[in-house]
């Protein structure tokens, strides 16, 4: 054997075997090169791959691993050392690369296979995505639909109108064959087809309400799938083979009353109309959700639509009542007014017609009264007399009371003696009140004023009228009248609850309260006294004369005089009170305090005659003190001087009835002075009055002397006049009105 | 003299001292003022009116003449002059008295001074004046006749 430095390979060379792996080792060497070529090349195009650098670890696996089986190709045959070194390294290095890159494969395999697994949920994800917006874009043209639909149905208020836009349009977006409406008829146990889309004159046919399928729709506020077979879905020609799906829904029929303000008109009503649709047949197309719900918008929607039309439906019609009522009324009016002036001018007429042929009956009659005449004859006359009275009596009060029923009677209002109205009454009353021996009581309370402001001849009338009745029908016992002013908790009766009456400062309530102790009234028949021509039986019976006009006379003149008047009796024998309370105004007080108000200086008269008045000038100019002083004793004041305003406190008293003050002084504060002068009196009437005497009127200076208690401002220079006129003005009133 | 010279002459006094502003109606008020109770008002008044503005006249004269001077008293003095002469019915005394307050309020010594000088001038033309005036009346009283009174 040479010695070469040169490594035996283990294995004797076998030729062909040999040769084989060289081959083999080839091949491989050359794949394990053009792997990571591809890899790169790919990945560089890729861009997406994330482990770039485990790329790098196994190209560099893969290139050793070559490397060393390219090497390997070497060993074959006698290599040198060199070789075998090459060899070794190249293992090794392989050896490592491959320990290290099998190792971080362990970390990035299930990094790659969750990435799989994200993958597939994200593909899932995609998938529901995708059926979502399918589903909100159907959602979206539903909505689209629905509002193009409502904005058509509520475009108009035309209920005919309504229904037929309705069918269209459903027709249209939905793509129906054939859309129906089915009214309730007015007996309501029928349905009756009122609008179709396609068919022609639909009148006629009607279906009861009572079908099941019917009450199946009408219980539920939802659209309601229903045979083709049912009554109210056989409306077109049969004969096809597949009919298309038929959908029913009920539209509630929303009444004008049912409409709260605070609840929405649910559940109370009845009234349902029912809306069919059908698809076309022969189409396989199905009923989807989002069209029944459309239906069931646009059902709502068309009810509403109804409702609103019902509306002014009806308001046009009561509108159009209210027109021809008043028209009604206006006629109504007029003929009213044509007919009470033709009976004013027939009593006008008339009653001048009647009242002169009375007059002349009354005057000879009494004429002929004092005539001789047999007893016969003066029996006849006298009947004649009292016959005639009545008739004149009657006569004016049918002309009263007509003239009170227009309103066109107007009350004098005048001032009068109150108190002697009374005795007047009492006056004119006893004559006949002694004849039947009844006494006649008069008494005024203490506070009825003497004089008040009214119409005393109606009140007179009143008196008399009630009185009399008083009088007429009390056969023994008497008469008891009291007159008082109502006081306001005996002003409201509970018999009159509308009487309402207004105290105010210029009025009172008289109150007069007549007792009789005569037959008596019963109490069904109390509400009847005040109406015209009504007597009661047991009245008519006495026959006591009157026409039964005075007491509704009575109680006209009473309202017109803002008060109230009323009987009360206990029953038939027990005697009868009639109670009245007028309005009256009061005389004195606030009208004559009004006329002062009115005309005040020029009727003021002056005195000229202060003689022995104290008062007291206070004013610290000698000069302007002697003047003031002058002026006064000029008046004949007895005027005490001072020159400040301690002084003033110190010498005033209260036989002083004026102080004067020169407002000038300085360094004094002329306004404490007068409020301890102020202060110092108590009482009103011991206090001098104050009296500012300055050189300036403005209006500082004056509302600050007001405003301390002062009773006047005089402006400097003073004349004699002016001391004389506000002097007088002083004492008179108590103070100066005007600054003089 | 005569009573009918110095009556004349009275009058044209009387006429002169309105015409030219040195009395006011309310001298004539004062004048009324005078009764058989009261003869001499009206010398008395003015008498007092004379002393008293000597006096204030001094008062404001020393007042102005003071190294600081105290323009709150001197308006103090000219306003009591200004009431006294109005009383009595001196116009252009009053009037002076006037303008000599706003100097006053304005704390203008030169106006002051000047206006003092204004005020003494009046005063002194109204003083003599109503003098002649007192001493025509005496002398018209002394003689008999009768003060002839404006219509």
């Amino acid at each position: 054997m040479e010695s070469c430095n040169c490594i035996e390979p283990q294995w004797p060379a076998d030729e062909l075997l040999m040769r084989y792996q060289y081959i083999s080792d080839f091949f491989i060497a050359l794949a394990y090169f053009s792997i990571p070529l591809e890899l790169i090349y790919f990945v560089k195009k890729s861009a997406v791959f994330p482990y770039r650098w485990v790329l790098v670890q196994f190209g560099a696996f893969i290139v050793l691993c070559g490397a060393t089986h390219l090497i390997n190709l070497w060993t074959f045959t006698m290599h040198s050392r060199t070789v075998a070194i090459v060899m070794t390294a190249a293992k090794v290095l392989t050896a490592a690369v491959s320990c290290a890159t099998a190792l971080m494969l362990v970390h990035i395999i299930p990094d790659l296979l969750s990435v799989k697994t994200r993958e597939l949920f994200l593909k899932n994800k995609a998938a529901e995505l995708d059926r979502e917006m399918g589903l909100i874009r159907t959602q979206e043209e539903t909505g689209r639909h629905v509002r193009m639909l409502t904005h058509e149905i509520r475009s108009t208020l035309d209920r005919h109108t309504i229904l037929k836009t309705t069918l269209v349009e459903l027709g249209r977006t939905l793509g129906l064959e054939e859309c129906a409406l089915w009214m309730p008829t007015r007996s309501g146990v029928e349905l009756q087809l009122s609008y179709t889309l396609h068919h022609q004159n639909p009148f006629g046919f009607t279906v009861p309400i009572q079908l099941p399928v019917i009450n199946q729709v009408f219980s539920t506020n939802r659209a309601v799938k229903i045979s083709p077979n049912s009554p109210v879905a056989k409306l077109r020609p049969s004969g096809k083979y597949m009919q298309g799906e038929v959908v029913a829904v009920r539209v509630p029929l929303l009444h004008l009353s049912n409409f709260q303000i605070n609840d929405w008109p649910e559940l109370s009503t009845k009234r349902y109309a029912l809306m069919v649709l059908m698809l076309p047949s022969d189409s396989a197309r199905q009923w989807h959700v989002h069209e029944l719900e459309l239906v069931e918008v646009v059902a709502d929607q068309v009810a509403v639509a109804l409702s609103h039309a019902a509306i002014l439906e009806e308001s046009m019609r009561a509108r159009d009542l209210l027109m021809d009522q008043n028209v009604a009324l206006d006629l109504a009016r007029r003929e009213a007014e044509t007919a009470v002036r033709a009976r004013n001018d027939f009593l006008a007429v008339m009653n001048h017609e009647m009242r002169t042929p009375m007059h002349a009956i009354v005057a000879l009659s009494s004429l002929l009264q004092e005539t001789e005449l047999t007893p016969e004859q003066r029996l006849m006359v006298e009947t004649i007399l009292k016959s005639s009275n009545l008739l004149a009596t009657l006569i004016n009060d049918v002309l009263d009371l007509s003239r009170l029923e227009d309103g066109s009677l107007q009350l004098d209002i005048e001032p009068f003696d109150l108190h002697g109205l009374f005795k007047e009454v009492i006056n004119l009353i006893k004559p006949i009140a002694s004849v039947k021996k009844l006494f006649v009581t008069l008494s005024m309370s203490s506070d009825l004023p003497e004089y008040a402001i009214g119409d005393e001849k109606r009140l007179m009338q009143i008196m008399l009228n009630v009185v009399g009745n008083a009088v007429k029908f009390s056969r023994e016992g008497g008469i008891s009248i009291s007159a008082s002013v109502a006081k306001s908790d005996s002003l409201r009766d509970p018999r009159a609850p509308d009487f309402f009456p207004v105290l105010s400062d210029n009025h009172f309530y008289l109150r007069v309260q007549v007792k009789d102790t005569g037959s008596g009234i019963s109490p069904q028949d109390i509400p009847k006294l005040f109406t015209k021509f009504a007597q009661s039986q047991s009245l008519a019976a006495k026959n006591s004369g009157g026409s039964g006009l005075g007491l509704a006379i009575c109680k006209r003149f009473v309202n017109l005089m803002d008060g109230h008047i009323w009987l009360e009796s206990e029953g038939l024998g027990k005697g009868c009170t009639a109670i009245f309370m007028v309005k009256l105004g009061l005389r004195g007080r606030s009208n004559e305090a009004k006329l002062q108000y009115v005309s005040r200086a020029p009727v003021n008269h002056v005195r000229t005659n202060f003689t022995g008045l104290k008062v007291i000038v206070m004013d610290d100019n000698g000069v302007s003190r002697m003047v003031t002083k002058g002026l006064l004793v000029h008046l004949g004041c007895d005027v005490a001087t001072v020159s400040s305003g301690d002084e003033c406190l110190k010498v005033v008293n209260n036989e002083h009835k004026v102080v004067f003050m020169d407002v000038s002084i300085p360094g004094i504060d002329i306004y404490a002075v007068a409020v301890r002068i102020h202060e110092k009196f108590a009482r009103r009437r011991d206090r001098p009055l104050i009296v500012a005497l300055t050189g300036n009127t403005d209006r500082v200076t004056k509302e600050s002397c007001m405003r301390v208690g002062m009773d006047g401002v005089i402006l400097k220079p003073v004349s004699v006049d002016k001391m004389r006129s506000v002097l007088s003005e002083l004492l008179d009133h108590g103070v100066l009105l005007e600054a003089q | 003299m005569e009573v009918a010279q110095l009556q004349k002459r009275f009058l044209e006094l009387i006429s002169t001292v309105y015409q030219e502003g040195f009395l006011d109606d309310q001298f004539v008020q004062l004048q009324k003022l005078q009764d058989e109770s009261n003869p001499d008002f009206v010398v008395e008044v003015v008498s007092l009116f004379f002393e008293d503005s000597e006096k204030l006249l001094n008062n404001v004269a020393t007042a102005l003449q003071q190294p600081i001077v105290d323009f709150k008293q001197v308006d103090a003095y000219v306003h009591q002059f200004k009431g006294s002469s109005s009383s009595i019915g001196a116009q252009r005394v009053k009037n002076a008295c006037g303008a000599f307050r706003n100097f006053c309020e304005e704390k203008n010594l030169d106006g002051c001074l000047k206006c003092l000088q204004h005020v003494k001038n009046e005063y002194a033309l109204v003083k003599s004046k109503l003098e002649y005036l007192f001493m025509l009346e005496q002398q018209i009283v002394a003689a008999g006749g009768m003060i002839p009174v404006i219509p």
